[in-house]
């Protein structure tokens, strides 16, 4: 016998009935988390500091805009979790070349100042 | 008779369970989930390429002097997704002119972006910057800059033309409340990458 698929059981879909002011509020605070990153361009720290405030930033925003506006929370948790994870491993799995991006300093071509563009 | 075969209204071989979108999603919502995954994919890998040669890249111009362009520019797109919202929410609601306006306003945010964009890379130009020099340190600036913000800029326009086409048609009732929530949730993406590119060659290239 073949069990029943999961049709029945799943969570009612983003219905986009969530009262005007949540959506407000989420709009203000991705405002808020925009304004600090401009806030946080001048202030004055070191460039990997100031790197790390921004990127820790642009996620909660982005995180914000994912659940919220893309209405991810509302959807069921697997397909929550499928997107999520996906994405972010694959993200991540990215950055495995940044310890030599160092060595190109003394190297690579177009890394130097041409003598057309030093005029 | 599985319970699949009741729902979907017709026969299955037993255990098959074709036609089932999985995680109960909408095909066309589930394709452009899929879409915006890889779409999220390829503006990393940018912004790691991107990231990666400032790294390595002794005299990387810092051009940017002032924010109040690009500072507009965030608050309109920010704005954008909240009337983007305002449009879906309307077309749920059944209220079709109210999501027709509200979806019209959107196509109008994008327009504003994209010309503000287009200025902002004259003016880049007009102090001679291209793709491959400029009067401030290495090249790759212009390479690296022109690629992210014309990816986004060609994101942004696309956006535009299918608010305009996906809005038209479900005002003529071709299209219904779904598909405009689909559009939506491309428009949103379209706004989330901004929030990095904004930082990272915006902000991180201030000149002091």
């Amino acid at each position: 016998m073949v069990s029943p698929p999961d049709v029945q059981k799943h969570e009612p879909p983003a219905r986009y009935t969530d009262p005007l002011g949540r959506y407000l509020l989420i709009y203000v605070c991705i405002l808020i988390l925009a304004a600090a990153q401009f806030f946080i361009a001048y202030t004055h720290i070191d460039s990997e500091g100031m790197f790390a405030r921004m990127l820790f930033v642009a996620i909660a925003e982005a995180g914000l805009a994912v659940l919220f506006f893309m209405h991810l929370w509302a959807e069921k948790r697997g397909f929550l979790m499928f997107v999520l994870v996906f994405t972010i491993f694959v993200t991540l799995a990215m950055q495995y070349g940044w310890t030599d991006s160092n060595r190109m300093e003394s190297g690579a071509p177009y890394t130097q100042k041409t003598e057309a563009v030093s005029q | 008779m599985s319970q699949a075969d009741l729902t979907m209204g017709h026969h299955h071989p037993p255990g098959m369970t074709v036609g089932l979108p999985p995680f109960v999603v909408p095909a066309k919502k589930m394709a452009m989930w899929l879409f915006i995954i890889a779409d999220a994919a390829t503006f990393a890998a940018c912004l790691v390429a991107y990231g990666f040669l400032r790294n390595g890249t002794a005299n990387w111009p810092r051009p940017f002097h002032s924010i109040t362009n690009v500072a507009i520019m965030t608050f309109i797109l920010l704005t954008s997704s909240l009337t983007m919202l305002l449009g879906i929410r309307a077309a749920k609601a059944g209220d079709k002119s109210a999501a027709f306006r509200w979806t019209m306003i959107t196509a109008l945010g994008g327009v504003i972006f994209a010309a503000l964009h287009i200025r902002e890379w004259l003016g880049l130009i007009d102090e001679g910057m291209t793709m491959f020099h400029n009067p401030w340190g290495t090249g790759l600036f212009g390479a690296s800059f022109f690629s992210i913000t014309g990816l986004h800029l060609l994101h942004v326009t696309g956006g535009v033309l299918a608010l305009l086409v996906v809005g038209i048609r479900y005002m003529g009732g071709r299209y219904n409340a779904d598909d405009l929530e689909i559009t939506g949730l491309y428009w949103h993406f379209v706004d989330l990458v901004w929030m990095f590119v904004v930082p990272f060659v915006y902000l991180l290239n201030l000149g002091h």
